[in-house]
């Protein structure tokens, strides 16, 4: 087995041990490159059905090509696509036009999660988060609890080992699935290049107003997230380009930099 | 890097507090330039903003938390590359509390590095650590001295190390690889050779790792399909599991244990591949079709027929204990092999182990406390498939779960493997479990022994409180019971018979034959009949004589003149004007019992006193010590 084998199996029994324990679970899906591996491997996991719902939460700010790609997917894979907004929120006026990145990412991506698990009672949403990506990521299990107010509390955290998971969960309470753990960046591309799983246009590098060629690393909302500078135009590039970039991949995503430890204390509060 | 699937090792740093795992980690980093722009600067920035001097760990201590309380808290696993291959690093902190930290970390590991610190020499944590990594099955060990600096890069110093802690891994079995003199501060032997200590002529610490092999999964080995689960979304009836050992091929005939029913592969099924896979190896998750539509769960384990798993109830076991709460002789656990998930009780602690020594430490014990290591043995309450850890890992190890957490993690060992048997190959059903189950294993998962306890007395006598208070107690206690009397058999099962000699004999035979039924199932039955006649009773003794069912005569004794004082229903009163005839004690006699095993006589004792004569009675009878063990034991393989 080489490397993408493994990672592969690996997280096809993260996704069937996950459907096991809990029979009432959701996947979020921000579209993103990692997401779009997730439903690919959901698909093996599960020889090509997804048996469970896929959400997105939608920020209102996602870019026009996200939307466009979504509904594209959503058919080609046949999701049971959930998409919910913190419309409360938007009504109170909140947005990047007047409150700053953490404020935003946290009303319309956390709470709004926090209103749709109220809804739908799901005992665990399956993630796309990797240890590569965020030094505090580097500690979260496969199985990660989380509390009635979706605090993650990495100073207790349950073992984990031989592929024994935590599956017990209060009234109220969660368990976060993280089938990509292992996986790094490179893996995700690799992948997504062996399998040739449908991702969005915006990865690629295209040519900007200034003449200079960008790409996007990361996708977030489109006022704080920026492309960086890239000549990568395929997959194949994209590698090789990361096989020497010490960039780091979420240089382009401003809620991380706005201050210190901006990421800790958004992960804290339930981010994922 | 111009390979695009560059090979992957995965790598614990382990070793007592404050020997330097961190700062190694972080050496490693620098030096083999694997972290992300920016990193040192903003580490530096952080130090200058708090006023403290730049160290190389803080490049892992990424949460403020760690970097206040100056440990680290949990297991981090990040990567770094060298031109030979890439590693994925787990830091195992030392600190005694995170034990179950660094086994998460550890337990997936292919590679270690031990640090101990050359100015400080072994410590507790050192062999705890080691003795870790040998239950954790990593074969491939670096010792790093560490501080080496601080001990003039002393020969002497280092040699010492290596003999007396070599002498250690040796016991456990674990071959170091390679002792190796570093300063983790200052780079010596890291990544790039030291010329402070020439005479040391070994390779550096990141040299050395790239001499080891990753872990091979055992394709050549025993073929063990873990059944995580049964799919049906469509026309087909899929198992989903992962191969943990061995290889699959398609028309490979099949024995799921326990349980040893047979089926054949019919196909391998993997969506959107160009062609269905025709074998699959170790390691992979697979889902496949059978060609007989046989009854088949989560848990049971795919071996081939000739080298299956051993399908047993009880077990041996090397052991380390996480939780807060000792481990207790003959306490019920949740224990998980694989996909399994069983009730078994700690029946033996053979001996703990002392991690300085490996000795077993004085004296019986009767618990295993938080961090200690023993052998001991388990007993399912039903029957589990399971290896010697060293035949087939995955499916040799098991954890402890307690609230809902991990507790505990045991390899097993000296397990017996059955012979394949010519004629069990051929007749593909023949086995001991496929038999009737034993009145033991029932017994064993009730917790305890049917029995029946047959209240014989007087109308009013007290028999039917007696009997509903016990049942009440019994209840309370976990045992299974119920009350057979006259209301509830003479509506149904016996509606046909009057209250002649004849028909009350029959009655009561029918009243034995089915307590004696419901015991055999596991109940302890509690029976409520006037039953006047000797020869009556005596026949149902010999009804569950016969049967092997233990007898409880219980009569209760109140005379007759209390009992009709008493007359709650009135009979008596109905039976003396002549409205009920062949009332026993009125116009029929009764036969008292001339040697039964408990008296009753509840004019003097009272009540609640009797339910203590019972309970404690019913509580040594039905007990699965001592008898039902012996029995047990036969029926093992």
């Amino acid at each position: 087995m080489n490397r993408l084998d493994k990672l592969e199996s690996d997280s096809v029994s993260i996704f069937r041990e996950a459907y096991h324990a809990f029979k009432d679970l959701a996947m979020p899906w921000s579209m993103g490159k990692d997401s779009n591996v997730l439903i690919w491997l959901a698909k093996r996991a599960f020889c090509g059905h997804i048996p469970f719902p896929v959400l997105h939460i939608d920020t209102t700010y996602e870019f026009p090509e996200m939307y466009e790609f979504r509904d594209w997917a959503a058919k080609e894979h046949g999701l049971n696509l959930i998409v919910w907004i913190n419309k409360e929120a938007r009504e109170r006026g909140i947005g990047y036009e007047t409150h700053d990145p953490v404020t935003v990412t946290h009303e319309l991506k956390t709470v709004a999660l926090q209103q749709v698990m109220a809804k739908y009672k799901w005992k665990a949403l399956i993630t796309g988060i990797r240890r590569d990506e965020d030094p505090t990521r580097a500690k979260e299990r496969y199985f990660s609890p989380r509390n009635a107010d979706f605090e993650w509390d990495y100073r207790d955290q349950p073992p984990e080992f031989w592929n024994q998971f935590t599956t017990d969960v209060g009234e109220g309470e969660h368990v976060r699935v993280q089938p990509l753990l292992d996986w790094t960046e490179l893996d995700i591309w690799r992948y997504i290049e062996r399998e040739k799983i449908p991702i969005p246009s915006m990865y690629f590098a295209r040519t900007g107003p200034d003449g200079r060629k960008r790409r996007f690393r990361s996708l977030g909302c489109h006022p704080i997230t920026h492309p960086v500078e890239s000549e990568a135009e395929t997959i194949a590039d994209i590698i090789r380009e990361l096989q020497v970039t010490k960039v780091s991949e979420r240089a382009g995503r401003a809620q991380d930099h706005h201050e210190r430890n901006a990421m800790q204390k958004l992960r804290a509060k339930g981010f994922m | 890097m111009t390979n695009s699937e560059l090979e992957n090792l995965k790598l614990v740093v382990v070793g007592h507090v404050d020997h330097g795992k961190s700062t190694l980690i972080g050496r490693i980093f620098y030096d083999t330039d694997s972290l992300p722009l920016g990193k040192v600067e903003a580490i530096k920035k952080a130090c200058a903003a708090e006023g403290m001097e730049f160290e190389y760990a803080f490049l892992l201590d990424a949460l403020l938390e760690e970097q206040e309380q100056n440990i680290t808290i949990d297991t981090t696993q990040i990567h770094f590359r060298t031109p030979r291959r890439e590693y994925v690093i787990i830091d195992a902190p030392g600190h005694k509390e995170f034990l179950k930290n660094m086994v998460t970390g550890a337990a997936r590991a292919e590679a270690a590095i031990l640090l101990i610190d050359a100015s400080e020499g072994v410590r507790e944590q050192s062999r705890r650590h080691g003795l870790l990594l040998s239950l954790l099955n990593i074969r491939q060990v670096i010792v790093a001295v560490n501080k080496m600096d601080l001990t003039g890069y002393s020969r002497d110093v280092f040699e010492r190390l290596k003999l007396e802690y070599g002498a250690y891994l040796e016991k456990l079995g674990v071959k170091a690889g390679r002792f190796i003199p570093i300063s983790a501060k200052l780079g010596e032997n890291v990544v790039r050779r030291s010329d402070k200590m020439p005479w040391y002529d070994g390779p550096a610490v990141v040299e050395a790792l790239d001499l080891f092999l990753p872990t091979s999964t055992q394709s050549h080995g025993p073929l063990r399909l873990v059944v995580q689960d049964i799919y049906r979304f469509d026309h087909r009836r899929i198992i989903a599991g992962r191969l943990e050992s061995g290889t699959l091929r398609v028309g490979d005939e099949l024995v799921f244990v326990p349980d040893q029913k047979r089926s054949k592969v019919a196909s391998i099924e993997r969506w959107h591949a160009e062609l269905p896979p025709s074998q699959a190896q170790a390691g992979e998750s697979v889902a496949i079709t059978l060609e007989e539509q046989i009854f088949v769960e989560r848990g049971q384990v795919a071996c081939h027929v000739s080298a299956p798993a051993v399908e047993t109830r009880e077990w041996k076991a090397t052991l380390f204990w996480l939780g807060s709460e000792p481990m207790r002789l003959n306490q019920n656990y949740e224990v998980r092999i694989g996909t399994q998930k069983v009730q078994a009780r700690l029946t033996q602690i053979e001996k703990v182990l002392d991690s300085q020594t490996l000795e077993p430490a004085l004296g019986a014990r009767s618990e295993v406390a938080r961090h200690e290591v023993a052998v001991i043995r388990l007993r399912a309450k039903r029957p589990v498939a399971v290896d010697n850890v060293d035949v087939v890992t995955p499916t040799g190890r098991f954890v402890i779960f307690d609230g809902g957490r991990i507790v505990g993690g045991g390899v097993v060992s000296d397990l017996v493997y059955p012979r394949a048997r010519a004629s069990d190959v051929v007749s593909g059903n023949i086995s001991w479990t496929e038999g009737e189950i034993a009145r033991e294993e029932r017994a064993e998962l009730f917790g305890h022994l049917g029995a029946v306890y047959w209240f014989t007395g007087l109308s009013g006598s007290g028999k039917s409180t007696l009997a509903t208070g016990l049942e009440r107690l019994l209840h309370r206690r976990g045992i299974h019971c119920y009350v057979l009397d006259g209301d509830n058999l003479r509506h149904g099962l016996c509606s046909d018979l009057g209250f002649s000699e004849k028909d009350r004999a029959e009655n009561i035979r029918r009243a034995g034959e089915v307590a004696k039924l419901m015991a055999e199932a596991g109940l302890v039955v509690l029976t409520s009949f006037i039953s006047p006649f000797r020869a009556d009773r005596q026949r149902v003794r010999e009804i569950c004589a016969a049967a092997g069912v233990p007898f409880v005569e219980v009569y209760v004794s109140t005379p007759l003149e209390e009992c009709e004082k008493r007359d709650p229903k009135g009979l008596y009163k109905r039976a003396r004007a002549g409205e009920i005839p062949h009332f026993t004690g009125i116009e029929s006699p009764y036969e008292r019992p001339l040697a039964p095993e408990i008296t009753l006589p509840t004019h003097e004792v009272p009540l609640e006193e009797c339910l203590a004569i019972l309970l404690r009675d019913v509580q040594k009878k039905v007990s699965v010590s001592g008898t039902a063990r012996t029995g047990l034991e036969a029926a093992m393989i």
